[in-house]
């Protein structure tokens, strides 16, 4: 019973918080609404045994990519208006009918893998948390490097990308070199 | 609860994602839906890997999650970069690639 309400209403607000973020105009509300909708997901998390995601959902996704965004955000004008038009109805149509085939093969799924056996097999006396550390460390050790590997590319290429050009702070300037900065600047982009 | 709820809500939120992909031309936006689209395929994995009693689901969740991550970083960087340049989040600024 508690199952069935936990649920459906963090169903009903996952969606709503998400369509949120993907209906509104306004960037800050759809961060708002973005960070809300995955602190929402992470209930699921807990819903299904895996503490340890939960947590992780709730650490990474809310504490570490949201608080990115939040702090990207300020680095553009976010709250301008961008005119949204659409060019192409025939790629809508396409991704519609994906959209559609995506929802026949989540209804069909269970019904297919009644046969699947299971590999690394959960242990209920472990716990989640344990259970997950033995089989990450042993089984998906090479996986697990990679994605370290990966994350500090990443980092690094990100600090490059948006750290060129910062060495003018623009808060030490007169209006006049502003300006004069800004000028220059348009002439060398054209 | 049977596999079939999650599944179900799995791919409403993925489609919810999907809409926006291709709905919005605001950058920001873009990225926001690519995270729903990512979330969404978690909660499937977490659901099989609950009812299958298998952790292998659970393990791709935390690969998703540190794609995901990256993807923020680089796809940040490449964003500031792009409103330096053209001072719009626009997507269609992205068209022409005369450099």
């Amino acid at each position: 019973m508690f199952e069935i309400v936990a649920f459906y209403l963090f169903s009903i607000l996952t969606i709503f918080m998400f369509g949120i973020t993907v209906f509104t105009n306004n960037a800050l509300y759809a961060l708002s609404s973005l960070a809300a909708g995955m602190i929402f997901i992470s209930a699921f998390f807990f819903l299904l045994n895996a503490d340890f995601l939960g947590i992780v959902q709730i650490v990474v996704y809310t504490g570490a990519v949201i608080a990115l965004y939040a702090f990207g955000m300020m680095f553009f004008d976010s709250m301008s208006e961008v005119k949204e038009k659409i060019q192409n109805p025939g790629l809508v149509f396409l991704f519609s009918g994906l959209a559609a085939l995506i929802t026949v093969v989540a209804f069909l799924s269970p019904i297919v893998s009644n046969n699947i056996i299971s590999e690394y097999a959960i242990h209920p006396e472990y716990g989640n948390t344990q259970d997950v550390g033995v089989v990450l460390f042993t089984k998906f050790l090479v996986p697990f490097e990679i994605a370290a590997v990966m994350l500090l590319v990443a980092m690094i290429g990100g600090i490059i990308l948006a750290g060129k050009k910062m060495d003018v702070s623009y808060s030490e300037l007169s209006e006049d070199e502003i300006d004069a900065l800004e000028s220059s600047n348009e002439k060398d982009s054209k | 609860m049977s596999l079939n709820e999650y599944l179900i809500l799995s791919s409403l939120l993925f489609c919810l994602g999907l809409i926006g992909v291709i709905r919005r031309k605001n950058l920001l936006m873009l990225f926001f839906s690519t995270e729903i689209m990512l979330n969404a395929v978690n909660i499937g994995l977490a659901a099989v890997s609950h009812f299958h009693q298998d952790l292998t689901g659970q393990m791709f969740a935390f690969f998703i999650i540190a794609i995901a991550a990256s993807e923020v970083a680089v796809g940040l960087g490449l964003l500031i970069l792009l409103y330096k340049r053209k001072n719009s989040i626009n997507l269609d600024t992205l068209q022409n690639m005369e450099g």
